[in-house]
């Protein structure tokens, strides 16, 4: 496992790794409202760039646009529209709080377990690496899941219409 | 390379996890299940390159799932907005009407 000869890939691995990671705890850890988005932001972009990694342009591209741009974006404004009295405050329940970070280490420890416990078989090497990534998704998009395509149009224009009403609605 | 993508998609999750479970400001609750979600798509996408079929399946997948994190994204603020109007507040702790 430890023995692997250093390639690009590895390299970029690690790269993109420690960007997320390093954005993620940054979320947690820091204090103001602001900077917690802005690194979560960081995260996303790291993760597009692990995609590319994998020959998902088209989902790095997606996860741009949407995460680190219209999911970012709207947190913020959610923070604008809402009032936040400096920083997170005093833990109020120091022993809850150990609680789920002992509870979160168990259940990596627990994946951790799994992951290196199964027998991952070699695939076929570059089989499904199509030449055009987004001509394949859109053909296969259109073809083979035009109903949870369509399904899911649905549920968006359901989802933005119902928070422009619950938004709206205390107002006036 | 299977594995270090797994494992890097479980530390994401386990984050997640904690933040949304012990942060008590509630955008951050919210940015915290983006990234639980975020984990399962490296994980579909992972698989959809070293699984033992690969095929673009899991890029299809994870691009639904993102469509649906949108869309959580959007009616979680909208929710969060009125209920400030309503409690005056963010903190996650003040929100426990139907408890009592």
């Amino acid at each position: 496992m430890f023995n692997v000869d250093i390639t690009g890939e590895l390299v970029a691995f690690f790269a993109f790794a420690a960007i997320i990671i390093g954005g993620s705890v940054l979320m947690i850890s820091l204090e103001k409202v602001v900077h917690m988005v802005i690194s979560m932001a960081a995260a996303f972009l790291g993760l597009a760039g692990m995609y590319v990694l994998l020959d998902a342009e088209f989902v790095a591209f997606v996860q741009v646009l949407i995460y680190a741009g219209a999911v970012s974006i709207l947190m913020i404004f959610g923070i604008m529209m809402t009032k936040h009295g400096g920083g997170d405050g005093q833990p109020a329940r120091p022993l809850y709080e150990a609680l789920v970070a002992v509870g979160a280490l168990c259940l990596f420890g627990l994946f951790f377990y799994a992951i290196r416990t199964t027998e991952f078989p070699d695939a076929a090497p570059s089989a499904a690496v199509a030449e055009d990534n987004t001509m394949a998704i859109g053909e296969l998009l259109f073809s083979g899941y035009i109903v949870p395509f369509e399904l899911l149009s649905v549920l968006l224009t359901v989802a933005f219409i119902g928070a422009i009403a619950l938004a709206k609605k205390g107002a006036d | 390379m299977l594995p270090s993508y797994l494992t890097l998609a479980a530390i994401l999750f386990c984050i997640g996890l904690y933040g949304a479970l012990a942060k008590r400001n509630a955008i951050i609750v919210l940015l915290s299940l983006e990234l639980m979600l975020n984990a399962v798509n490296l994980n579909l996408v992972a698989f959809s390159k070293y699984g033992v079929v690969p095929a673009l399946t899991g890029q299809i997948f994870s691009i639904f799932t993102i469509t649906v994190a949108a869309a959580e994204a959007a009616v979680g603020v909208a929710i969060l907005i009125a209920l400030f109007r309503a409690r005056g507040t963010v903190d996650v702790h003040a929100f426990d009407r139907m408890r009592r």
